[in-house]
C-alpha cells in the first residue's frame, strides 16, 4: 500500500527473476524428457520439443530396472515413515508436555544430530549393520532411515503436540478419564493431521535419500531409485540424456505430489517449532 | 471401546495430584524407550564407535584383527596434501554456497512477505527444489550445463555472449558451476525458515516506524533485522553444516572431477572408505572435519552473538 509504483515494479521484476531461476531447470528437464534422440543431438536445442515423443520413457524402462527400483524405494520409504512416526510420537509427547531431563537430552540430540558428520557415522553404521547381516537389505536401510528422519519428525511433532491445549487433557482428567483414555480420545484425534504430515515428510526424505542407499545396497536387485538413476551415467560421465531425463522426472513425481499435499503443514510446523522451540 | 474401558479399569481411579508425579515419570519412560533405543544403537553408538575407529587400522575385508594405532592416522593425514586440498575445496564450497543461499533466500522471503500478486505461485515454486531427490537435482543441472544440448550454452549463444563451454569439465568453471547448483538446491529451506521468522516480526513496530517516516531500508535494519537475527543465525549455521556434509549433488554432477577440482571432503572420505576400504583412515578424516568445523562454527556464532546488543 505504502510502496510507490516504482517500488512495486521493482518488486515484481525481482519476483519474476526468482521464478525464472527456480523454475527453469525443472522445465528444461521436462523438455529434455520428451525430445527425440535426433533433436537431442542437434546443436540448437529448443525449449519446446519439435516432435514430442515418449520414446525416452520406454527406453529408460528397457535400460534399467526402474519398476523394481521404485518398488524398493516405496518399501523403504513407507517402512521408514511408519516406524518413525510410531516411535517419535510418544517421545515428542513427553518432550512437549513434561520438562524431564530425558526430554532435554532428546532435544539436545535433535540439535546435535543435525550437525552429524555423515562420514563419521556411515563407516561404523556399515560395520554394525554388517555384523547384524543387514548390509544389502532393505530392512537395514529402513532402520537407518528411521533414525535419520527422527530429528525433524520430533521437531515437527513437538510443535504439533504443543498446539493441542493441555487444558483439554486436564478437563478430560477432571471428568474422570484415565491417562490412556485421554490420550486416545482427546489428544490423538487433534494430533492426527500433524502425525500424517510428519509421516509424509519422513516418506519424502527416505524416498529422496541417496548416500546411505549407495553405501548400504550392493546388488542391483536391492537398489533404490536414486541409486539406479546414477547408473544412467556411464563410467566416463557420458549419459544418455533422453532416458536419464525421463527417469529422473518419473522419480520426482511421488515426492512432488506428497509435498504438494503437506506443503502448508510443513511450513506451519516449522513456524510452530521456531516460535516455541 | 472395550479396549479403552479395559485399560481404564486396569489403571484404577482418576489420577490425583499426589501419586501422579511418579506415575507420569514411569509412563514417560515407557513412551520414550521405543525411540531411545534406535537412537542409541544407530546414532549415538555409531558416532562414538566412529571416533574410536579413527585410532585403529580398521580396513574392509581384512582377516587379521583390527589393532590400535594411536594417532598414526592423524599423523598421516597431516601430510596428506590431497586431503587438505579437498578440505580447502570443501570450505570454498560450503562458504560459497551458504552465503549466497542466505542472501538470495532473504531477498525472496522479503518479497514473499509482501502483498504481491502471484505470491502463491512463487511460494509453491520456491519449495520445489526441496521436494526433489538430490540425485534428480544433479541430473537436471547436468542437462542445463551440457555443452551441446544444454540450455545454458544455447542461451549464451542467443544473447551473443560467445559459444559457451563445457562447464562441468572445465578446470576453472567446475567448482563455480556446482556451487550454483548448491545454492539453488538449498534455497527453499532457508527461505521458508526466514519467511517464518519474518512473519513473527511485530507488525505494529513496522507501522509505527513507517509513520515516523523511516524508509524501507531503515525499517529493515531497525525493526526487521533485530527480530530476524536469531533465525538467520541458526539457519546459516545449519546450512553451513549441511553443505559441508553435501555429497549426492556433486557425486552426480562431476564425481569430484575434473582433476579433483570439485572433490569435496565427503567424496574424498567416501572413496577412501568404500573404494579403498581404509575405514580407520577415513574415520580420522571425519574427526578432523568435525573438529575444524566445530571451531569455525563456534567462532562464527560467538562473533555474531557478541556483535548484537541484546542477544
Amino acid at each position: 500500500m505504502r510502496t510507490s509504483t516504482g517500488g512495486r515494479v521493482g518488486q515484481y521484476a525481482a519476483l519474476l527473476a526468482y521464478l525464472v531461476f527456480l523454475a527453469f531447470p525443472f522445465l528444461w528437464l521436462l523438455s529434455t524428457a520428451f525430445k527425440s534422440p535426433r533433436e537431442l543431438g542437434s546443436p540448437h536445442p529448443a525449449w519446446i520439443p519439435r516432435d514430442p515423443t515418449l520414446d525416452n520413457f520406454r527406453q529408460a524402462f528397457d535400460e534399467q530396472p526402474l519398476l523394481r527400483a521404485a518398488g524398493n524405494s516405496l518399501l523403504a520409504a513407507l517402512g521408514a515413515a511408519l516406524i518413525a512416526v510410531l516411535i517419535a510420537t510418544p517421545l515428542a509427547y513427553v518432550m512437549a508436555r513434561h520438562r524431564t531431563r530425558l526430554g532435554k537430552a532428546a532435544t539436545g540430540w535433535v540439535v546435535v544430530s543435525q550437525a552429524f558428520p555423515l562420514v563419521l557415522v556411515i563407516i561404523p553404521l556399515f560395520l554394525v549393520l554388517k555384523n547384524l547381516r543387514l548390509i544389502n537389505s532393505l530392512a537395514g536401510l529402513v532402520m537407518v532411515y528411521v533414525v535419520w528422519a527422527l530429528p525433524f519428525a520430533l521437531w515437527m511433532l513437538v510443535g504439533y503436540v504443543r498446539a493441542v491445549p493441555a487444558e483439554l487433557e486436564e478437563a478430560a482428567a477432571v471428568d474422570g478419564a484415565g491417562r490412556v483414555r485421554t490420550l486416545v480420545s482427546v489428544t490423538a484425534p487433534l494430533l492426527a493431521p500433524g502425525i500424517v504430515a510428519t509421516g509424509l515428510f519422513a516418506f519424502i526424505t527416505a524416498w529422496n535419500e541417496f548416500f546411505f542407499a549407495l553405501v548400504l545396497l550392493k546388488t542391483p536387485e536391492k537398489q533404490t531409485l536414486p541409486v539406479v538413476l546414477t547408473h544412467f551415467i556411464g563410467a566416463e560421465g557420458v549419459a544418455d540424456l533422453g532416458p536419464l531425463a525421463a527417469a529422473a522426472f518419473l522419480a520426482t513425481l511421488p515426492s512432488l505430489v506428497v509435498f504438494a499435499i503437506i506443503q502448508r503443514r510443513i511450513t506451519g510446523g516449522m513456524t510452530a517449532g521456531a516460535v516455541r522451540g | 471401546m472395550t479396549l479403552v474401558t479395559a485399560t481404564k479399569r486396569s489403571a484404577p481411579g482418576a489420577p490425583r495430584a499426589g501419586g501422579r508425579r511418579r506415575a507420569t515419570d514411569r509412563g514417560a519412560w515407557f513412551l520414550v524407550l521405543p525411540a531411545l533405543i534406535p537412537i542409541l544403537v544407530l546414532s549415538v553408538g555409531p558416532l562414538l564407535y566412529g571416533i574410536l575407529l579413527a585410532f585403529t587400522d580398521s580396513q574392509s575385508g581384512r582377516t587379521e584383527p583390527t589393532e590400535w594405532v594411536g594417532g598414526l592416522n592423524f599423523q598421516d593425514l597431516l601430510h596428506d596434501t590431497l586431503f587438505w586440498e579437498s578440505f580447502r575445496i570443501g570450505l570454498v564450497w560450503a562458504v560459497g554456497v551458504t552465503v549466497p543461499q542466505f542472501l538470495l533466500a532473504l531477498g525472496l522471503a522479503l518479497l514473499l512477505d509482501q502483498e504481491l500478486r502471484l505470491r502463491w505461485l512463487a511460494r509453491a515454486l520456491a519449495i520445489i527444489p526441496w521436494a526433489m531427490p538430490e540425485v534428480v537435482v544433479g541430473v537436471m543441472w547436468r542437462l542445463v550445463y551440457t555443452p551441446d544440448a544444454g540450455v545454458l550454452n544455447e542461451t549464451l549463444r542467443d544473447l551473443g555472449l560467445g559459444d559457451g563451454r563445457d562447464w562441468l569439465s572445465g578446470l576453472g568453471t567446475a567448482l563455480p558451476a556446482v556451487i550454483v547448483v548448491g545454492v539453488w538446491a538449498g534455497m527453499p529451506q532457508t527461505t521458508v525458515a526466514l519467511l517464518a521468522g519474518l512473519q513473527n516480526t511485530p507488525r505494529e513496530l513496522h507501522e509505527a516506524a513507517a509513520m515516523d517516516g523511516a524508509g524501507a531500508w531503515r525499517r529493515f535494519w531497525t525493526v526487521t533485522w533485530p527480530a530476524l537475527r536469531p533465525v538467520a543465525l541458526a539457519v546459516t549455521a545449519l546450512n553451513f553444516i549441511w553443505n559441508v556434509n553435501s555429497f549426492a549433488l556433486v557425486y552426480v554432477l562431476t564425481s569430484g572431477g575434473p582433476g579433483g577440482r570439485t572433490r569435496l571432503p565427503m567424496l574424498f572420505a567416501y572413496e577412501e572408505a568404500f573404494r579403498y576400504g581404509q575405514f580407520g583412515y577415513a574415520a580420522a578424516m571425519g574427526c578432523v572435519m568435525v573438529a575444524v568445523i566445530s571451531v569455525l562454527l563456534a567462532l562464527f556464532l560467538v562473533g555474531r552473538l557478541r556483535g548484537g546488543d541484546e542477544t
